[in-house]
């Protein structure tokens, strides 16, 4: 029974990652109906930018943590304006190129400046560990949840209850229409690049803090995984996306205490690929017409 | 020759063709006679498997218009059962017999996967088909490294099967050949034109009774096949083949030679696979900035078909153009401009 709880409670802490990822994924796809497959990779920079901030800058951790979210907003605006900008009336394949030519830019960039051996990740949080009976809750877990549940909170009603907020949801609803109300269509698509890759940069400081290790590689996997979480919960929904990374997270931990470390990514794809068959729209996600 | 019969023999697949004939006839020549550097033999089968894995990924990007990032994991699979096969023939058959056979049985093993993840195909297009092919060739790689008959983590031993580029070669071309042929004939059949109605308008093709489902289904098989029996030629060319090696990198890297060759394009397919494999080797120095310089094509390949700029220009230079621009008899206006 301890065991089952102990990892229910780190399934829910990799979760909470997941959905912190997925929140981006979704909000991009929800706005500029675009996949950015660089998202990922934004985590990786992110963790990089707390790593050079903490051992070659000297930063204290809170401002390392900072900066990485403030590096992480400028380089997913950069990235918003430079590269997907001018496609707006592209293809939806050359868009996708487009992106996964930016992911590949950013894993190679890393690869040349910081080489290609795993660094370690800066100690920013030293909070004592929790005991609950038997079950032991270390201080990074409690941080991570409770920021995650915070995050998600002030999200919702950042998107439900400001003006700004309105307006994101305006443009995502019908882009046409909500010009014509007098919208800017492409500021509210950097506003939510910079939402979500400050999103990313908050999960790359708890995934650094619970994983230890960074590499160049380091985004593509939980990227790819928080992407299934986004579409499991239905993409462009923002409570999906919540939901979908927590289960997700679920789904991975669970199977790889119980069933096996090497068939976890296997049985996390065949959730995707099950999800997407078998109900492309998500467990929160709405149907969408298609227009003739 | 009239200008116009020129310009219609340089368009035509038939110029193609033969400069692939030429070419291989060329490179075989200088390998039989012992004048090709090691070098140079030992890229010409991985240039061919490359060869046929852009034409037959092409088919599906540039033809049908749908993103494939599963195509490495097509090439593992044919490549993992084609050898096992050759592996288990090795003692009875001779080469000539056992690389056909276990190059159509991995292609066809492929094909199954290809119609087994062309499945969900079904209901799915864009980014979700692109991020299920993905998914679908991680969960291949995932399976062949934990298999037991194919090796696992530390790859299979394929030592016994190894064969040199002179005894290679010939089937090499021969599959080139069939791909490149078979994608040329699709391309303008029945076939390939409701293929491409597909790309253009789906609703459209849809209701003008072409069947989407079936052509998908189509595609992703053949394309499947033809990675699988290049998988299979490329793993008798090592002594040892592990399943990591077929990853989200390698599907990549043959996106990039479709992208940079020209999406529904042949011929582009097969000068820039050609291009991209000898570069590295040509410029030590470059293997460093190789996935680098292969993101920014991509990047910049799709921002300049974006630009309305660039499109124009890139009407004019054209091969018939060019040809034009060559034989072309000196005007004073033009021999002016030239200086």
């Amino acid at each position: 029974m301890t065991h089952f709880i102990q990892t229910l409670i780190s399934s829910l802490s990799l979760g909470s990652i997941y959905a912190l990822i997925a929140l981006g994924y979704t909000m991009v796809y929800g706005i500029a109906k675009m996949l950015n497959f660089a998202h990922g990779d934004i985590i990786m920079v992110g963790a990089y930018t707390v790593i050079v901030a903490a051992f070659q800058l000297g930063m204290p951790p809170l401002v390392a943590a900072l900066m990485s979210i403030v590096v992480c907003v400028l380089l997913g605006v950069l990235i918003e304006r430079l590269a997907y900008k001018p496609l707006r009336q592209a293809p939806p394949l050359s868009v996708l190129i487009t992106a996964i030519g930016v992911s590949y830019l950013l894993q190679n960039l890393a690869l040349l400046l910081f080489g290609s051996e795993q660094k370690a990740f800066p100690t920013l949080i030293t909070l004592p560990e929790l005991h609950l009976g038997a079950v032991v809750i270390d201080g990074i877990t409690l941080v991570t949840l409770a920021a995650t549940a915070v995050i998600m909170v002030g999200l919702t009603l950042f998107i439900n209850k400001t003006r700004v907020g309105k307006a994101l949801r305006a443009v995502s609803e019908d882009k046409e229409a909500a010009e014509l109300m007098g919208i800017s269509t492409n500021k509210t698509i950097t506003l939510t690049f910079a939402i979500g890759s400050a999103l990313a940069a908050v999960a790359s400081i708890f995934y650094g803090a619970t994983y230890i290790y960074i590499k160049p590689t380091t985004g593509a996997m939980p990227g790819i995984k928080a992407f299934t979480a986004a579409v499991f919960g239905g993409i462009g929904s923002i409570p999906g996306a919540m939901l979908g990374g927590i289960l997700l997270g679920m789904i991975e931990q669970f199977s790889k205490t119980y069933i096996s470390t090497l068939w976890s990514d296997a049985i996390v794809f065949g959730v995707l690929v099950l999800i997407l068959v078998v109900k492309p729209t998500g467990l929160l996600g709405r149907q969408i017409k298609e227009k003739v | 020759m009239s200008k116009l019969r020129i310009r219609n023999l340089l368009n035509k697949n038939g110029l193609t063709l033969a400069a692939l004939v030429i070419a291989y006839a060329v490179v075989g020549i200088l390998v039989y006679t012992n004048h090709a550097s090691r070098q140079m033999s030992n890229m010409l089968i991985s240039i061919s498997a490359y060869i046929v894995m852009a034409v037959s990924l092409n088919l599906v990007v540039g033809l049908l218009g749908e993103l494939s990032l599963g195509h490495a994991g097509f090439m593992s699979v044919g490549l993992f059962s084609g050898c096992l096969l050759s592996i288990a023939l090795s003692g009875g058959l001779p080469l000539a017999l056992r690389l056909p056979l276990s190059m159509l049985v991995g292609g066809l093993v492929a094909a199954v996967f290809g119609f087994i993840i062309g499945l969900p195909a079904l209901r799915l297009k864009g980014d979700y088909l692109a991020i299920v092919t993905l998914a679908c060739g991680e969960i291949i790689k995932n399976l062949i490294t934990n298999l037991k008959f194919t090796g696992g983590a530390l790859g299979l031993n394929t030592g016994s099967i190894y064969s040199n580029t002179k005894d290679l070669l010939p089937f090499a071309f021969v599959l080139v050949l069939i791909t490149v042929i078979v994608m040329m004939n699709l391309k303008s059949s029945r076939y390939g034109r409701a293929i491409m109605a597909i790309r253009d308008n789906r609703i459209a093709a849809e209701s003008t009774g072409i069947n989407v489902t079936y052509f998908k289904l189509i595609v992703f098989m053949i394309a499947a096949f033809f990675a699988g029996a290049a998988g299979c030629l490329y793993g008798h060319s090592f002594a040892n083949v592990k399943p990591a090696t077929f990853d989200y990198n390698m599907s990549i890297e043959i996106l990039v030679i479709v992208v940079l060759g020209g999406m529904g394009s042949v011929r582009g397919s097969i000068i820039a696979a050609i291009l991209l494999q000898m570069l590295p080797e040509v410029l030590r120095d470059f293997s460093d900035f190789r996935m680098l310089a292969y993101s920014v094509l991509l990047i910049a390949i799709m921002l300049l078909n974006a630009s309305p700029r660039f499109a124009e220009l890139k009407g004019r230079i054209s091969l018939p153009n060019l040809f034009r621009f060559l034989t072309r008899k000196p005007s004073r206006k033009e021999a002016s401009a030239d200086e």
